[in-house]
């Protein structure tokens, strides 16, 4: 906290320091939600211009970091909006569409991924995965599952309650789950009785 | 427990946010079901493949680029 104090206060040097702390983790999870790589770099760029703007609002009521990513999911939702395509991009529609709750595919995953896959096939395999989640599901899932953020994290940087999010993160993983089982789940012989 | 009492119950069993009884009505059910005991596995290694698989690289390079947009654009807003 001494570095936002510090940063607030005008020091510019605490400022970078505190980019230098959180720049990959907002470039990351920019990525994530837009899977598009020039525009997470224009959102991280804007996330922390933001951010320093708006240093004197920070109340210091959460971290410093969950803030930081309110700001970057804000930005990084708005740029999906703007895209021109057919895609849904709010969060209550992909509520609303997507049931992703029930679980079809009940075949093991064996041997595991790593064991089935290389390094890059399988890298090829999670992103092309999660790119198919709706948006709203692929950020409460980034937050929490990638970013190690707490359930209460997601739900102050999303702006949702507690139960949307644990809701919204059960979908997602449910789903991700789900798709994932047609690469990794087991294809020869004896399912388990 | 039923299979979808268990489904309502699984995030907060990764979590470890359950009761005790809760965590012995989810262990015992799928003891007897093997689609949740399934469901529960995969999902498992759902998280944890993302966790541990960096899916987008960072190098210097890029880190060393955006750092100095960040700090230029910041410079100019003063």
């Amino acid at each position: 906290m001494a570095l936002v104090a510090r940063a607030k206060q005008g020091d510019t040097a605490a400022f970078e320091q505190l980019v230098r702390q959180y720049e990959r983790q907002i470039f990351r999870v920019a990525q994530h939600i837009t899977q598009n790589r020039e525009d997470a770099e224009d959102i991280a760029q804007e996330a922390f211009l933001k951010a320093y703007g708006k240093l004197d609002q920070f109340q210091g009521n959460s971290k410093f970091s969950t803030w930081l990513v309110r700001i970057a999911v804000n930005e990084s939702l708005m740029r999906l909006r703007k895209r021109k395509t057919s895609r849904t991009v709010s969060m209550d529609e992909d509520v609303q569409t997507e049931d992703g709750a029930i679980p079809r595919d009940f075949a093991e995953w064996r041997p595991n991924p790593e064991q089935l896959y290389g390094k890059n096939e399988l890298g090829e395999i999670l992103r092309k995965t999660i790119q198919g989640l709706p948006p709203g599901f692929r950020t409460v899932f980034t937050l929490r599952d990638v970013e190690n953020l707490s359930t209460e994290e997601t739900a102050e940087a999303l702006g949702l309650s507690v139960p949307a999010v644990k809701s919204r993160l059960l979908r997602a993983r449910l789903q991700l789950r789900e798709r994932l089982s047609r690469y990794f789940h087991q294809t020869s012989g004896g399912s388990k009785s | 427990m039923t299979c979808t009492e268990f489904l309502s119950k699984l995030t907060d069993y990764f979590d470890d946010h359950l009761e005790a009884d809760l965590i012995a009505d989810v262990k015992a059910h799928v003891k007897k079901c093997s689609h949740c005991e399934v469901v529960m596995d995969t999902t498992r290694k759902t998280i944890s493949i993302y966790r541990e698989n960096e899916l987008y690289e960072f190098p210097d390079a890029l880190r060393d680029r955006l750092h100095a947009a960040i700090m230029k654009k910041c410079s100019k807003s003063n």
